[in-house]
């Protein structure tokens, strides 16, 4: 299992870093996307895997997983989408200002209607 | 003895207070400026006298806070001999400047500003002579530096002024960086930051192997500081500040910083071949070097700049020497050097404030016409040349004898040679200041007719040189008590005997002195051809190597800076991601490993499927990133499978949270994608395409095996302390839920806030992209694809709102339960989120907005507000800002429950989630209306807007 988790962090942060070097913003995004997936589970793996032992207590049970990566990784996972929020406005407001989505607009490509 | 003193930080502290004062009092007058810093300055001088007496009687006076105890930093004050003369020159010069500079500032200069740096300067001088923590030396050392910046740069319309500030500020701050470490390594050896014990661990730091680069690098600070060969050439040019600031920074303190320095550190790294070597040879040279400069300059400020050179070249070279007489003759010396230089520099700038030039050529024939000042300047400039019956001889005279007895390399002739050349240099220029400024006929041709000042002008150079005449007379009576404790401060012991007086039988230094004298009128004589010949050699020009250098820096940090970071993204992208790889191979090759021993989880058949689809998943969207709406599908599955990674490995919560956030993230994406072009061309070439690939799997390699190394391995984790105290401290059974509105409630605050603002940073983006180019382009949009005509179909809108109720109470419900169960304020806030979402999308945005009553605006800031109070209530008890409380209910018929503040401190969270989520979504939807989509009147309804012609 941990092999599985490991491996598809790996997979995850291949596709994540392909995604943001190419030259458009929306394949950026979508590979900011990936990498938080990424990051989110390899953060979460810190506490170690475990199985049917959730963070919450119970009478009789003493065998909880680590829950303190899940909290950082909870408010991760919603920070991340507010950070998606912001970067794709600015790319859409770059886009519709200049009529371009290429992540490198120079001053000279203004304007092309 | 070590005594406490309490006005020892007030005396430290007054200049820094009495900073505030002149730049307010200025709208008093320019007189209420300068009172009150002279008031300052006064009072700590008053202070300092009050403590003089103790100190002279041997006591070391000393004042201790604890600042940052844990780096060894501590705001810890010592007043010893050496601290009294310094402090005593800091104060006294300044009182005299202040009341010069009164006088010398035109209207149009801004007074309240000059006496704000002045006294900053002043307290950062005083801070660094007061200092019994090297640590606090340093901050006061690179405050100096600063605020002689500001002091140098004081005429921000000369770009003389400015370029001179500059090259202080990277002479001296350069210096300053290199002491840091030089002072670390020091501090390092003695075990402590604090003087009095560094002071005695002398032996220990002589015999450390780190002593050698200590001493240099604490030198450098030290040369650079008070303009050393070959960093003097700053100082020459910092001579581009008003005169005052000259007088004060060039006589009394910033240059005698350096100097202090050394005699501080005396007691532990004088002695050494290495110091007598370093420290006497380039004071020798500095003396002689700036001697010979200083005769041929014929700006009167530069004249003096470079004697200051030359006679900061002598007192290093006396401390140099290393003895304990020698000590005493360089204390001498800084004694008299002050003196007479800062009122030669006064003279200077009543010569050029009543005659409009400082230039010696044009200059002449002052004596009959500025009286009061040509005797200032007659006295003071012979005291620098070393003539009976003013102080300037004495020290001169000492400094002859001690070098007429040290041996450089066996050669018992070099070192007394050379000093007498520079003594004789100094007779030399001393007295061309004299002859070529006010000696001869007048002239006619001066830019404005000379005449002596006022009193307020020439009363402090005059003060100096009546002290000047009256220390040369009675040496004995006026500063001998002073020397002895301070020499006795500088050598931490006992002195030998010595007298300071006036005639002590034919010495060398007699006959050395006799032919500086008689050497240096020669010489004058001689000035004319000799200037020629000087004018017509060809010499190094500082300022041109140090502009060379700084430009040549500059463009090699220009060079770096747009190789790594060309403006685009993907470029250092990709240098961060191979740098990091590269870093982690680097440390992870030096370690040691050890196999791993946790035993590892099975895995199911339906895990392995789950890991299947997202490989396929991922690997799709890189391959068909071109298509833009195929990859957002991809990604949704990719967040799908991740969620239910999280329910098998016992996150519900992570869960919940993931595949509510999915939702939210994939509409913004489509709203986002509806307005961007849907497919990404090809760009970038094959090899381009490799290169990215390699740095793409790399990483991820690198991550899984960094993961997979750790996940078998076992580890120590704070959370047992969580998973203890939830119920009993928290009153909750969800841990993670806990942690995160209890244990950890900041972070969570700090979070609820970040997404505040990003759902009005987007919001004002959106605002400000609806205005200009981008709202025209909207304007005239046609969408690139056939669209539905049923846009709020029927289906869409029955099915929302019958779900609608029962997607609140689930939100609600999760909400409540979150304490004890999966769920809480974050995932509620999505479910809630999501919840309306679904009437926007059925009904259409604008129709829906019209609907919804509160602002989501109000929301974000009710719900930060609501977490904020009630993190603030529990103040009002008395206990630390976000500290919980809770207890149970019981009225029956109801069921035993619970109520906590941190339920509230959830609801803060549920309102800011709700309020940002909205808001974002709501923002991006504002696009489509600006894009020409009419709000409809009915909840469902047809497109009203005609085909789009040719499709």
């Amino acid at each position: 299992m941990e092999f599985l988790v490991a491996s598809a962090i790996g997979v995850l942060t291949t596709a994540g870093v392909y995604l943001i070097l190419r030259l458009r913003a929306f394949p950026v995004i979508l590979g900011t996307a990936m990498l938080s997936y990424a990051v989110n589970v390899f953060l979460f793996s810190t506490g170690r895997l475990a199985v049917n032992a959730p963070p919450i207590l119970e009478h009789g049970v003493n065998n909880y997983t680590d829950p303190l990566p899940q909290a950082l990784v909870l408010t991760a996972i919603v920070i991340s989408f507010a950070m998606t929020a912001v970067v794709v406005m600015i790319a859409l407001g770059a886009f519709l200002e200049t009529g371009d989505d290429k992540i490198d607009i120079s001053d000279d490509s203004e304007d092309d209607t | 003895m070590s005594q406490t003193s309490t006005l020892l930080p007030l005396i430290a502290a007054l200049p820094f207070v009495g900073a505030l004062l002149p730049g307010l009092m200025i709208r008093a007058g320019r007189n209420m400026a300068a009172l009150s810093a002279a008031f300052a300055t006064l009072l700590a001088l008053v202070m300092l006298l009050i403590e003089a007496p103790s100190v002279m009687q041997g006591n070391v006076l000393r004042a201790d806070f604890e600042w940052m105890p844990i780096l060894g930093l501590n705001v810890s004050f010592m007043l010893d001999g050496l601290g009294l003369l310094f402090a005593l020159m800091i104060l006294g010069v300044g009182l005299l400047i202040i009341l010069y500079a009164r006088y010398y500032l035109s209207r149009s200069d801004p007074m309240g500003q000059f006496y704000t740096y002045l006294l900053l300067f002043q307290g950062a001088m005083l801070g660094i002579v007061l200092s019994n923590n090297v640590l606090l030396l340093l901050i006061f050392w690179e405050l100096t530096s600063l605020s002689s910046f500001l002091l140098i740069g004081y005429w921000k319309h000369l770009p003389a002024g400015r370029q001179g500030a500059r090259m202080a500020l990277a002479v001296t701050g350069m210096g300053g960086l290199a002491m840091i470490g030089g002072m670390l390594i020091l501090g390092d050896i003695a075990g402590s930051y604090d003087l009095d014990v560094i002071l005695t661990k002398g032996a220990e730091i002589k015999a450390s192997p780190l002593y050698l680069p200590a001493l240099l690098l604490i030198l450098l600070g030290a040369f650079t500081k008070s303009a050393q060969f070959p960093f003097h050439f700053w100082l020459p040019h910092a001579m581009a500040a008003p005169t005052p600031v000259s007088a004060y920074l060039h006589s009394a303190t910033m240059v005698k910083a350096g100097i202090f320095l050394m005699a501080r550190m005396w007691p532990v790294l004088a002695g050494t071949d290495a110091w007598f070597y370093i420290v006497a040879g380039t004071g020798l040279v500095t003396m002689v070097v700036g001697a010979s400069i200083a005769l041929f300059k014929n700006d009167l400020k530069a004249l003096l700049a470079y004697s200051t050179v030359s006679h900061l070249g002598l007192i290093t070279m006396l401390l140099g020497f290393g003895t304990k007489i020698a000590a005493v003759a360089a204390v001498f010396h800084i004694i008299n050097h002050v003196t007479f230089k800062a009122a030669l520099f006064m003279s200077a700038g009543i010569v050029d404030h009543s005659v409009h030039t400082r230039d010696i050529k044009r200059l002449g024939g002052l004596a009959a016409l500025m009286p009061i000042t040509a005797v200032i300047a007659t006295i003071t400039a012979l005291s620098m040349a070393g003539i009976p019956f003013l102080n300037g001889f004495l020290s001169k005279e000492m400094m002859l004898e001690e070098a007429a007895h040290t041996v450089w390399l066996d050669n018992h002739w070099l070192v007394p040679a050379l000093a007498t050349f520079g003594a004789l240099l100094s007779v030399a220029y001393s007295l061309r200041y004299i002859m070529h400024v006010f000696a001869g006929k007048p002239r006619n041709d001066y830019p404005a007719t000379p005449h002596d000042p006022g009193f307020g002008l020439w009363a402090a150079p005059a003060f100096l040189a009546v002290l000047v005449v009256l220390i040369g007379i009675f040496p004995q009576f006026m500063v001998d008590p002073l020397v002895a404790i301070t020499a006795g401060a500088v050598t931490g012991g006992d002195l030998p005997h010595y007298e300071l007086k006036i005639w002590h039988g034919l010495t060398p230094a007699v006959y050395l002195s006799i032919i500086a004298v008689g050497g240096g009128a020669l010489l004058l004589t001689q000035h004319c051809w000799l200037a020629r010949l000087w004018d017509a050699t060809p010499r190094p020009e500082a300022k041109v190597i140090f502009d060379a250098l700084v430009n040549g820096l500059a463009k090699l940090a220009n060079w770096f800076t747009g190789a790594l970071h060309n403006g685009a993204i993907s470029r250092y992208l990709a240098i961060f991601t191979a740098a990091s790889v590269g870093l982690g191979v680097i440390v992870f090759s030096q370690g040691t490993h050890v196999a791993g021993t946790r035993e590892l989880l099975p895995v199911p058949p339906l895990a392995a499927m789950v890991w299947v689809m997202l490989v396929v998943a991922a690997i799709t969207v890189v391959v068909y990133h071109r298509a833009r709406f195929l990859s957002l599908v991809l990604i949704g599955i990719i967040g799908i499978t991740v969620s239910l990674g999280f329910v098998y490995l016992s996150a519900p919560d992570l869960a919940m949270t993931q595949i509510s956030v999915e939702i939210v993230t994939i509409m913004l994406l489509l709203l986002a994608l509806n307005f961007l072009p849907k497919r990404s061309p090809i760009e970038s070439g094959a090899a381009r395409r490799i290169r990215d690939g390699v740095i793409a799997l790399s990483a991820g390699g690198g991550i899984a095996a960094l993961a997979y190394s750790f996940m078998i391995r076992d580890f120590t984790t704070l959370s047992d302390f969580y998973i203890a105290n939830s119920h009993s401290g928290g009153g909750g059974d969800n841990v993670v839920n806990v942690i995160l509105v209890d244990f950890r409630g900041y972070d969570t605050f700090g979070e609820i806030i970040v997404l505040g603002i990003a759902a009005l940073t987007i919001f004002s983006l959106m605002e400000a992209l609806l205005v200009g180019k981008a709202s025209q382009r909207l304007a005239t949009w046609v969408h690139g694809q056939k669209e539905s005509k049923d846009r709020h179909p029927m289906m869409n809108v029955v099915v929302t709102r019958v779900m609608m109720p029962i997607a609140i109470m689930v939100g609600v419900f999760i909400f409540l339960r979150g304490h004890n169960q999966p769920g809480g304020g974050f995932i509620a806030g999505l479910v809630v989120a999501i919840a309306l979402l679904m009437q926007y999308m059925a009904s259409g945005f604008s129709w829906a907005q019209e609907r919804q009553r509160i602002e989501y605006h109000t929301m974000v800031g009710v719900g930060v507000l609501i977490a904020a109070f009630t993190g603030a209530g529990a103040l009002l008890v008395g206990k630390p800002f976000l500290t919980s409380a809770f207890g149970y209910l019981d009225y029956p018929p109801l069921e035993k429950f619970e109520w906590a503040t941190a339920a509230l401190f959830d609801l803060g969270v549920f309102l800011t989630v709700v309020g940002a989520v909205m808001l974002t979504l709501y923002s991006f939807s504002r696009i489509s209306r600006r894009a020409g989509e009419v709000t409809n009147v009915e909840a469902m309804d047809f497109d009203p807007r005609p085909e789009p012609e040719g499709k």
